[in-house]
């Protein structure tokens, strides 16, 4: 197991350099770069600019320069300076050395944020309300399933089934004007924008003041984002489970005159577990990144915003390190996933 | 009848299908006495496992349904009870074993939890003494460590290690019968071997009374006392199993005898077989229904269905034909 997780983790450097490589080649095949304008810019300023961030290089060499700091652990005896060009995300001092790793590049647009202080400032918001939207959406969409499932062809099934076409058809973007028109503005419950943490958060991620004053913020954007995939996880959890409890060994665990409830719980559970965990790791990793519209209504400073920002505007470093972040995101979630696996079904081992 | 353990008057089973009804079980009557071991014998979809567990409720329904019979044991109709009070019938005093060792067990849980349940539902045991006794269980159906083994899942044992697992969960709660379903049809023939004497030797020791269904005549002839035929869903002969591999009263019979290869006949001979496959029957036929593939087959065969008659004593048989003699009766 373990040799197995540290080869995923190899892998991930894999899936960074075909990424990159795909990503870096379309965004300079696109018509267009970062200091183009409507009224464009005097020649001078563009020769500058593109001077200072060596946009005049051939792009053979952008690139290997961009994977080289990013990629590869840089040691050095030189002091970090306050450059927005030498920002590390890993910075340690070793005594007389500096351990310096990932150096994703300053941003175009925002003259004086590097894509690492997007990272460490948004990143942490957009990560917070995904996880609180995924656990919201297990927590509403299992129970619907299995309900729907145990009840199947009843009034509950229907009824479970048309929560979940409603939570697939609503999108965020109606959902969260409703949620803040209803408890923010007529019932005055929860504050209708903002987010209840600042940074520096703890461990880079997580907000220190757990609590109401947190919590009120995030409740509403978390039921917004959340739903929808709730919606889908009732329903593969239905599926899933029909399909198991025609198993044989269900008919088993009736022969040996379990109750329902230990025949369900007990035995068809953990087994219809499988494929919706399967989807727990993309949803993970999509409910983190893909928070645009959610960020915009409640007005939340995630990073939701740079995925779709970054592109319009051209700016190069910040679309290789969204788009990596997504990358890397998609990985982990699926190491998880698998290491979930091996422990929901004996059989699955790896080695 | 007296002391009958299992009395089954009229049993019939239904399928409703996107195609029609299916009838499955067509009114079989079965008695069973303390300690008898029984064949029930027939091809795959004769309606011999769907009997079976239409008795216990265990049918999936829908689409499945009892729609007549009564089924007495010590002196209550199983049919007529409630899902609770079956269940605590299921496991405790009627068992099962099932035919695929490999399907039957679920694959995330330990062997020892699997045959523990039982124990802990039925007779109220704590975990503690519920893994005691799984121990000695597997003992007794010889799994070699059972005490490591027990936290061992079904994928770690072989198919008929599994199957002597699937024995001691089935016989957990000593249960007056025992229907196995099968059991051996999944297995090799030496394996075959090993889990019916077990089986035998497990009788002995308990003395509880086995329904074995099989389609494997040989296996039938080394354990049951009497046996009954199955065909479309029908009892077609019934008889003890001497009388009926002596003097086989149906033709369906006749067939299934002739296909068995014989270790006494000529090496030149060809394995007989029955032509054709047995119906899948929506209405109730009005004919009998082994007729389209009866060689002996008269015009009555063909206008109505014959019911089970005495032919001999201590033998019944559902045919208007003695094909020992080719006449109609």
């Amino acid at each position: 197991m373990g040799r197995y997780i540290i080869r995923r983790l190899i892998y991930i450097f894999v899936v960074v350099i075909f990424v990159s490589l795909i990503t870096f080649g379309l965004m300079h095949a696109v018509p267009g770069g970062p200091f183009s304008r409507e009224k464009a810019l005097p020649k001078e300023t563009i020769a500058i600019l593109n001077a200072r961030y060596h946009l005049d290089d051939p792009l053979w060499k952008q690139y290997t320069h961009y994977v080289y700091e990013v990629l590869v652990p840089h040691i050095t005896t030189t002091p970090p300076t306050t450059s927005l060009m030498d920002d590390y995300l890993i910075s340690v001092n070793l005594g007389p050395t500096w351990f310096r790793w990932m150096n994703f590049g300053p941003s175009y647009r925002s003259r004086s944020r590097t894509v690492n202080d997007i990272f460490r400032d948004n990143l942490p918001v957009s990560a917070q309300l995904g996880t609180m939207a995924l656990v919201i959406a297990i927590l509403i969409g299992m129970p619907l399933g299995i309900m729907a499932a145990l009840k199947q062809n009843t009034i509950f099934d229907y009824l479970g089934m048309a929560i979940s076409i409603f939570g697939v058809s609503v999108p965020a973007i109606v959902l969260g004007p409703i949620l803040v028109w209803l408890f923010g503005v007529a019932l005055q419950w929860f504050p209708v924008t903002g987010w209840g943490a600042k940074p520096p958060y703890l461990l880079g991620l997580l907000p220190t003041n757990f609590g109401w004053d947190y919590f009120k913020y995030a409740i509403m954007p978390s039921v917004a984002l959340g739903l929808g995939s709730s919606a889908v996880i009732a329903r593969l959890t239905r599926a899933s489970l029909l399909q198991t409890v025609r198993e044989d060994y269900i008919r088993t665990a009736r022969a040996k005159g379990l109750t329902e409830r230990m025949v369900i719980l007990g035995h068809a559970l953990k087994n219809s577990l499988i494929p919706v965990v399967t989807i727990l790791g993309p949803l993970f990793a999509a409910l983190v990144t893909g928070t645009f519209v959610t960020e915009t209504i409640f007005g939340i400073p995630g990073m939701g915003r740079y995925f779709i920002t970054s592109i319009t505007n051209r700016d190069y470093p910040v679309i290789m390190g969204t788009i990596l972040l997504y990358a890397v995101l998609l990985v982990f979630a699926n190491l998880a996933v698998d290491i979930v696996y091996a422990y929901l079904d004996p059989r699955i081992r790896y080695d | 009848m007296p002391d009958l353990l299992l009395d089954i008057r009229g049993l019939e089973t239904q399928f409703k299908t996107t195609n029609g009804t299916v009838h499955a079980v067509n009114g079989i009557a079965l008695g069973l006495k303390e300690g008898e071991t029984l064949g029930v014998v027939g091809e795959s979809g004769c309606g011999k496992s769907v009997s079976m567990l239409s008795m216990l409720k265990l049918i999936p329904s829908p689409p499945g349904k009892v729609t007549a019979g009564q089924a007495f044991f010590s002196g209550q109709d199983l049919l007529k009870m409630s899902n609770e009070e079956i269940r605590h019938i299921r496991g405790s005093q009627i068992s099962m074993i099932f035919q695929d060792p490999m399907t039957s067990f679920n694959p995330v849980l330990t062997i020892g939890r699997q045959v523990a349940e039982p124990l802990e539902v039925h007779m109220g045991m704590n975990r503690e003494q519920a893994t005691k006794r799984v121990i000695d269980l597997l003992d007794m159906v010889g799994i070699s460590q059972a005490k490591e083994r027990i936290n061992d899942y079904p994928h770690q044992f072989s198919g008929g290690m599994r199957q002597r697992v699937m024995i001691a969960m089935a016989l957990a709660c000593m249960p007056q019968i025992l229907i196995a379903d099968e059991p051996t049809t999944a297995l090799d023939v030496t394996i075959q071997a090993q889990i019916i004497d077990l089986v035998k030797r497990l009788r002995d020791e308990l003395g509880m009374a086995i329904i074995w269904i099989t389609h494997d005549l040989g296996i039938v002839a080394g354990l049951a006392k009497r046996v009954v035929v199955m065909y479309a869903g029908y009892f077609i002969e019934e008889a003890s199993v001497k009388e009926l591999y002596g003097n086989p009263q149906h033709p369906y019979t006749l067939g299934l005898l002739g296909s068995l290869p014989r270790m006494d006949s000529d090496q030149r001979n060809r394995l007989v077989s029955i032509d054709g496959l047995p119906p899948v029957l929506y209405e109730t036929p009005e004919y009998c229904p082994f007729a389209p593939r009866c060689q002996y087959a008269i015009e009555r065969c063909r206008q109505e269905n014959p019911s089970l008659q005495v032919v001999a004593p201590d033998h019944r048989a559902a045919c208007w034909v003695d094909p020992q003699t080719g006449r109609a009766r």
